[in-house]
């Protein structure tokens, strides 16, 4: 994906499924893509981080848009798989409160630990 | 060979704004790395890129006796495979002592040094060529710190020839630092009670989520173009010209997408190897470290040991402290001179004590190297120091927090090393607000339905419904420097430049400094709004076409390269209002007077006398300027005296834990903490690096340690490396102060540091009071509470 594709939005952190930022969503379910083959996925429908906002040159995505509005990252590298999460998250209706919305976003580390704000942006996504 | 471009994808970040000084507008890289477009040095791409790759030692110490490269070097889709022996220029790079071999000579001397590099095709290719190269061995018993400090037995790290260091054994540095009588006998006799401990801290990585990686392009003028992900351009650049045999208007760094730093790329890493290779070849050449490299590949945190003695009358007054810290330098020298004179010179702790003898060591051992990690040798210490304080109100029968703030250092006191601090140092301040903020719920995990397991320690693995939990509190305070010390010319460079684009007055910033997620840039742009009043302001890719910036770290660069892009911006301002003079007649006096705000040079009543876009007509002002901080001055040797540091910095934490004391788990419940910023630049960013230096204490406290036996490294990989995850990190409220340092930009004071020493020893603190056990061991593993 990020060599043959060009689709660098997903980032290697650890290549063993141990920090979530290459998470991307396969029939709307994430994953950690460095665990699988895209040969494994044929057929369905796999959303990068530069899919979230449908075209490239057009709006954020709203859970982009709070990650901006919330300073929901520092470096930034975690943050495409952070966002990747949170979309499933909110999809999966797993925003109720700040201890679900940390339960749910476990599996994506941020060593700059911008974790609460994570949660804030998260929490403004979904509206409450 | 063809004209080489740009790789793709390196982006110049530029992003208009209104936002000045005291405001926290968004980060202009912000969107790009929301969309996944910000290129990371690992996101970087060239046509007919070779992927590089470095052979390591498995073993802490041995002698190499043989190296066979003939293998990988016929295997198809291989360019180059290049040891020690096909290097140009110097064989050895270092940032304070150029001890470390940029590929092992006849020796490795710590696990995961590295041996041979390779350049393919594909990094397949490149990893079965590595694989096909054979190295013997003669395995030698390595030298861990207990063994180094008598090389007579052991034997040495480095050989006689070697290094100057070896006539000091296995030392690399010592500071003594003897303040008043020290620890004599009569001051001995002064104290009422004296507390003893020993405290020892592990090996904590920075454990940045981008991993080391970079891409180095051949030029047609026989130089080399590398973007890379660093913390200082320029003195990667100084240690690699010299490797290379190339000066250094040959060798052409840009910095690329930094995936968070912490200490960890203050060293190089890759960077030789990746030019080396491109040299070698003539092709650009990418390397990218996977997780378990990138543990080999930079230096740690030094693990200490530390034994303290205080002394204090019955009333609770300090009289002296004796510490003597041993810092395991690792391998190669890294930074370890520097910490070893923050360990020493910040070693008591911010607290004024008549008396003091400190000694701190760092020694050389085939351990990975140590060097800068945020908080550089401040932070084991303040574990220590803090721990004793706790101990010492316990025998005196003491509050903890009266016991700290009637011994609080504050502005006029004297540091051991003579230093006298000329700002505010509001240390028992910050203890009295995180004393005073309201206490999160006491058994906050009951619910009406039963115990909500999540709020428990153990969480969701439902270890517990309440039972054996005890809730503990503790409190802690550090000190830390900001900026480069001990006499090192400490300076940033920045350029800007004005001119009118379409119609508007747009600012330039350009400087080398490393945006490691800090948000510098983000200041750099307010910075320049406030003092030119413009709304546009473009910052131009880090490299090193400027003078350098010095590296982002000790909590340096909003004052440094923060003061060198205002200091710019007054330069270009007092050139545009000197037109002023020629055009509207204005007096030099009148002009002085003027300031610049909203596009409009107004009078200091507010009155507008001109518009910046016609001050500026068709030229532009284009300004370079570097900014120094207060010189410093070296420690004595012998005493340690000495005006070492320009800046302090201060932060209290207060930490509430749960701990299930039968299975020795802890939950972090909260982490209060309170700073003092001098002025938040951006307030929403000195948050961000509060709560981010609070939990990588945090992960000191109860989770990281990077495990070493006989040398070799043990856990290298984010499964057996634990950093927190949402789940560890606790809701963290932040109080914070603004007392202006009038040496200071704005009265700005370094914050990126300080919130990472306190929030250690508050933590464990806290186990201590829920536990009652002595905890004289970070980080604190759940064997050592339960005893088994
Ligand atoms: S790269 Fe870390 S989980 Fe995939
Ligand atoms: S923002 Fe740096 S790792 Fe999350």
């Amino acid at each position: 994906m990020r060599e043959t594709l060009g689709l660098t939005g997903p980032k290697k952190g650890c290549d063993l499924g141990q920090c979530g930022a290459c998470t991307v969503l396969v029939d709307g379910r994430r994953i950690t893509s460095c665990l699988t083959f895209a040969l494994m996925h044929g057929g369905r429908e796999v959303t990068t981080i530069e899919g979230l906002g449908g075209d490239p040159e057009g709006d954020l995505h709203p859970v982009q848009q709070a990650f901006v509005d919330h300073d929901a990252f520092q470096c930034g590298f975690c943050t495409p798989g952070q966002i990747m999460s949170a979309v499933a998250l909110l999809a999966e209706g797993h925003a109720g409160d700040d201890d679900e919305i940390r339960e749910w976003m476990s599996g994506n580390l941020c060593r700059c630990a911008a974790y609460p704000n994570i949660v804030a942006a998260i929490t403004a996504a979904a509206g409450r | 060979m063809a004209a080489l471009t740009k790789p793709k994808n390196l982006q110049d970040v530029a992003a208009p704004g209104r936002d000045g000084v005291g405001a926290s507008p968004l980060r202009p890289d912000g969107i790009l790395k929301v969309k996944g477009d910000f290129a990371y040095s690992s996101d970087l791409w060239h046509e007919d890129m070779l992927w590089g790759m470095a052979l390591r030692s498995p073993h802490a110490r041995a002698r190499i006796l043989s190296v066979d490269v003939s293998a990988a070097l016929a295997q198809p889709g291989v360019y180059a495979v290049l040891t020690h022996e096909d290097i140009p220029g110097s064989k050895f790079y270092g940032l304070e002592i150029r001890d470390q071999p940029v590929l092992a000579i006849d020796e490795v001397r710590f696990h995961g040094e590295p041996i041979v590099i390779v350049a393919a095709d594909h990094p397949e290719t490149a990893r079965r060529a590595i694989a096909k190269i054979v190295v013997e061995y003669d395995v030698l018993p390595s030298i861990g710190p207990v063994e180094a400090l008598d090389p007579e037995r052991y034997g040495y790290v480095h050989a006689p020839a070697d290094y100057k260091a070896h006539a000091f054994g296995n030392i690399v540095h010592s500071q003594h630092i003897h303040h008043g009588d020290g620890d004599s006998a009569e001051v001995r006799a002064l104290a009422d009670v004296i507390v003893r401990g020993e405290y020892e801290v592990g090996m904590q990585d920075q454990a940045f989520l981008g991993p080391e990686s970079g891409l180095a392009v051949p030029a047609e003028d026989g130089g080399i173009d590398l973007y890379i992900a660093t913390q200082w351009l320029h003195v990667d650049r100084q240690q690699m010209c010299p490797v290379l045999g190339l000066p250094p208007e040959k060798v052409r760094l840009t910095l690329a997408g930094v995936g968070g730093a912490f200490g960890g790329r203050e060293d190089i890493s890759m960077q030789v190897h990746a030019c080396l290779l491109a040299q070698h070849t003539g092709k650009p050449v990418k390397i990218v470290y996977n997780r378990e490299e990138s543990f080999f590949g930079h230096v740690h945190r030094h693990p200490a040991t530390m034994v303290f003695e205080h002394g204090a009358t019955r009333d609770g007054r300090l009289v002296f402290v004796k510490a003597e810290i041993v810092l395991d330098g690792g391998a190669y020298a890294s930074t370890s001179p520097a910490v070893v004179g923050n360990a020493a010179s910040l070693g008591i702790g911010p607290y004024v004590i008549p008396h003091a003898a400190v000694d701190a060591t760092a020694v050389y051992t085939n351990n990975p190297p140590c060097g800068a990690m945020r908080g550089f040798g401040a932070v084991q210490m303040c574990f220590g120091y803090e721990t004793q304080m706790d101990r010492l109100a316990a025998e005196l029968g003491l509050d903890p927090v009266e016991l700290r703030r009637m011994n609080a250092m504050e502005q006029g006191s004297v540091l051991p090393t003579g230093q006298v601090v000329d700002a505010p140092a509001p240390v028992a301040e910050l203890l009295r607000r995180v004393k005073e903020m309201p206490l999160p719920e006491v058994e906050n995990w009951r619910t009406a339905d039963g115990p909500d397991v999540r709020e428990l320690p153990g969480g969701l693995s439902n270890t517990t419904h309440g039972e054996g939990v005890v809730r503990g509190i503790g409190y802690a305070v550090g000190i830390k420097n900001v900026g480069f010390s001990e006499g090192f010319d400490d300076y940033s460079t920045a350029r800007v430049r004005l001119e009118v684009i379409g119609g508007a007055p747009v600012a330039l910033v350009h400087t080398a400094m490393a945006e490691v997620g800090q948000g510098g840039i983000t200041v750099h742009a307010q910075i320049v709004r406030t003092e030119l009043g413009v709304d546009q302001v473009t910052m131009a890719p880090a490299d090193t076409r400027v003078g350098s910036a010095g590296s982002t770290s000790a909590s340096r660069q909003t004052y440094m390269t923060g003061g060198a892009v205002k200091q710019a911006a007054e330069a270009v301002r007092a050139v545009v209002l000197a037109r002023g003079r020629d055009r509207y007649g204005w007096a030099p006096a009148f002009a002085a007077g003027l300031r610049l705000a909203g596009g409009k040079a107004l009078t200091a009543a507010g009155e507008v006398v001109a518009d910046l876009v016609d001050l500026l007509g068709d030229e532009p002002v284009d300004e370079t300027t570097e900014f120094r901080h207060r010189p410093t001055e070296a420690f004595d040797k012998v005493t340690g005296q000495g005006f070492g540091h320009v800046q302090y910095t201060f932060c209290a934490h207060r930490a509430v834990v749960d701990v299930d004391v039968e299975l020795g788990l802890v939950k972090v419940i909260e982490l209060a903490a309170a700073q003092d910023v001098g002025k938040a630049i951006n307030p929403l960013a000195v948050v961000g690096q509060i709560h981010g230096g609070s939990t990588q204490g945090l992960g000191l406290a109860v989770m990281e340690e990077i495990i070493v036996r006989d040398g070799k490294v043990r856990n290298p990989s984010f499964t057996d490396y634990l950093i927190p995850t949402i789940l560890d990190t606790p809701p963290m409220p932040v109080d914070v102060l603004e007392l202006a340092d009038a040496h200071a930009p704005y009265g700005l004071r370094g914050a990126g540091e300080a919130p990472t020493l306190s929030s250690t020893p508050a933590i464990v603190a806290a186990i201590r009071a829920a536990t009652g056990l002595p905890l004289n061991r970070v980080p604190v593993r759940p064997e050592h509470l339960t005893g088994t």
